[in-house]
């Protein structure tokens, strides 16, 4: 019951080394198969899930309802670039405002600016955190969507650094399937581990109550701290891998829809599921390229309707208000993958089916 | 307020809590007016009251949630010198050794059984957070498995251990009692607040609770202080009783003296009755 029996555990750890094996083989054929577009929603998926995760500990997780995850996204994309881009690049793109002299010589490869970029989000994500904890529930949404918007407004017009409304061009495609599933998978690991520890109790405890959790003798505050924390540290990395697929950044970028699809990815992935998050992420960044079509004309029999740009985001705001209607704990609700729970399924359906065949929903 | 009794001061030493002189304000209004109780090593001790009296206002004092307008608490852990905890926060209060059950139950209802009780347990774990996210700290890895044992021991001895998997939130109600005690005694606290302990329980239920309690007392070696309106469990296992009415005291003592003390009949019942 606690543990489970050695058997399970080493049939189940076979199980997870193959599907690894199975993801390594598709990151190696993909690139030969597909052609770049589908490379990148494929490269996409495992940055939004990325993002996702980083949300859900913030959101689903600890409980804090934060609407400023594009903001932390933005200052991890900006670090990496500066910190990729050559003397030669920054020397002919400021041309508004002549760039700070200490950040002309600043260089360091591709994974030490993902690291930097990570912890320097993580940084101001623990500075902000500081005084906006203290706030709760939709104050705290506010108060986080306000800072995002500052940060956004101050990379538009701190030019001698961000070189302004112009954003940074030329950065490296550095961001390989490989590059963007390691992350993933490394993120991943890190967050399974720490929510399946006592502290990750803690965690999902100030969430469930705070009251009796500081009555256990929980730190309430510093608690939420450090998942907000690391929350921001995943969405620094997270943002220098978008930075570094698309090549170029700007502050139009992070605007808050960027953290309505992240939001999106949570809520119907599941609030406080990881696995919710990684099937969030796979089915929303799909239909957010797949409903490309609703935005070019249509051309029905006599009927024929103009492109309308934006008509995806209506229906990504009606799907959103679907799923609070009629499933508000998302796909996964808080559960979590498990072989066991795969492996039990066919002789869950076999009953199912020998007892009358009725469909009965959960367990 | 002095003391009503004669009690001699004698073995203050004795004493795991004191309050001496608290007071607390909601604007205008007086909810715990200069109150001044203790509670001896070892001992079961009841607060009771009609209801508003103050009583859940001392408890929040008492574990750190209210800061009082005036006087102070005292608490002596196990072999150690007495320590203020007046202003204190909770969570520095319950690490020394001061933990509560609620009066309308708190569990964390999306965890399971063993979560709430793994959850109080964290106040005693000295490995920090980030040591479980890679798995080469042999000391965290080790401490992480008697946590869970020893919470899952918690739950065998308060007779939850068929629930350990189950949501808390899906527990019948007297188990949901149950696991928020054992979730208090996995902080490991010397001195256990419980607030109404006996609410929502049937005769038989509430008998055997007073068993119960006692058995928290010897076992786990407590100091028990606790808000009842059940008199029967009050005066079946209280061996020191303190009676708030509206945020005074006016009565302690034993049950014998407090059941026919003409003060606290009368905040029970009216006057008539006082002198009926």
């Amino acid at each position: 019951m606690i543990a489970d029996s050695s058997g399970n555990r080493i049939r189940n750890n076979i199980l997870t080394l193959a599907s690894l094996a199975l993801l390594a083989a598709f990151l190696w054929l993909a690139p030969k198969y597909l052609d770049g577009y589908k490379v990148r929603i494929i490269n996409l998926i495992a940055i939004n899930a990325i993002l996702g995760l980083s949300l859900n500990l913030i959101y689903g997780m600890a409980g804090m309802f934060s609407l400023g995850h594009a903001g932390f996204m933005a200052i991890g994309a900006y670090v990496s670039a500066l910190l990729i881009l050559t003397p030669e690049q920054k020397s002919m793109m400021w041309i508004l405002d002549p760039i700070a002299p200490w950040l002309m010589d600043l260089h360091a490869p591709f994974y030490a600016s993902l690291l930097m970029a990570g912890i320097l989000a993580a940084f101001f994500g623990w500075l902000i955190s500081l005084p906006i904890l203290r706030l709760g529930g939709d104050y705290l949404g506010i108060a986080t969507l306000g800072f995002s918007e500052i940060l956004r407004i101050l990379i538009a017009n701190l030019t001698s650094i961000t070189n302004g409304p112009i954003g940074l061009k030329g950065i490296p495609a550095h961001t390989s399937l490989w590059v963007s599933y390691g992350c993933l998978l490394l993120f991943l690991a890190a967050v399974i581990r720490l929510m399946k520890s006592n502290f990750g109790n803690v965690i999902r405890a100030v969430r469930d109550d705070e009251i009796a959790a500081k009555t256990m003798g929980v730190n309430t505050f510093r608690t939420k701290v450090l998942a907000f924390t690391i929350g921001c540290f995943g969405a620094g990395v997270g943002g220098a891998l978008m930075g570094n697929i698309i090549t170029t950044i700007d502050s139009k970028m992070f605007t808050i829809t960027q953290t309505y699809n992240i939001l999106m990815i949570v809520v119907i992935g599941g609030l406080g599921s990881i696995t919710g998050s990684i099937l969030g992420s796979v089915i929303i960044t799909t239909m957010l390229e797949w409903l490309r079509f609703v935005e070019n004309p249509i051309t029905i029999g006599a009927f024929r309707m103009d492109g309308k740009p934006g008509m995806r985001m209506v229906i990504f705001s009606l799907l959103l208000v679907a799923v609070i209607i009629f499933r508000r704990e998302g796909i996964m609700g808080m559960r979590e993958f498990s072989w066991d729970w795969v492996l039990s399924r066919p002789a869950a359906v076999r009953n199912r089916l020998a007892s009358g065949g009725t469909p009965k929903g959960g367990d | 307020m002095a003391r009503l009794d004669n009690f001699s001061r004698t073995d203050e030493k004795d004493n795991v809590l004191t309050l001496s002189g608290i007071t607390i304000h909601f604007g205008g209004l007086v909810a715990v007016d200069s109150v001044s109780m203790y509670v001896r090593r070892g001992a079961i001790a009841g607060l009771i009251g009609p209801n508003g009296a103050g009583k859940t206002t001392a408890f929040n004092v008492i574990t750190g949630f209210y800061k009082p307008f005036s006087g102070y608490v005292e608490f002596t852990p196990p072999n150690a010198s007495p320590m203020k905890i007046t202003g204190l926060e909770p969570h520095k209060i319950c690490k020394a050794g001061i933990a509560r059950t609620f009066q309308n139950i708190r569990l964390f209802g999306n965890g399971t059984v063993l979560e709430n009780v793994m959850t109080g347990a964290y106040v005693r774990q000295s490995g920090k957070w980030w040591m479980n996210i890679l798995p080469i700290f042999p000391g965290a890895i080790r401490e992480e498995r008697e946590v869970r044992e020893q919470a899952a021991a918690l739950l065998e001895r308060l007779g939850l251990a068929r629930f350990i998997n189950a949501h808390a939130a899906s527990l019948p109600y007297g188990a949901q009692r149950r696991l928020e005690i054992a979730r208090a005694l996995a902080t490991k606290p010397s001195f256990l607040l419980l607030d109404e302990p006996a609410a929502g329980m049937n005769p038989q239920e509430s008998a055997e609770l007073l068993n119960f309690i006692r058995t928290l007392r010897d076992e786990f070696d407590l100091s028990i202080l606790l808000i009842e309106h059940d008199m029967k469990v009050v005066m079946g296992v209280c061996e020191h009783i303190w009676v708030l009415d509206d945020g005074r005291l006016i009565a302690d003592g034993d049950s014998a003296r407090i059941r026919s003390n003409p003060k606290v009949i009368e905040a029970y019942l009216g006057k008539e009755a006082a002198h009926a």
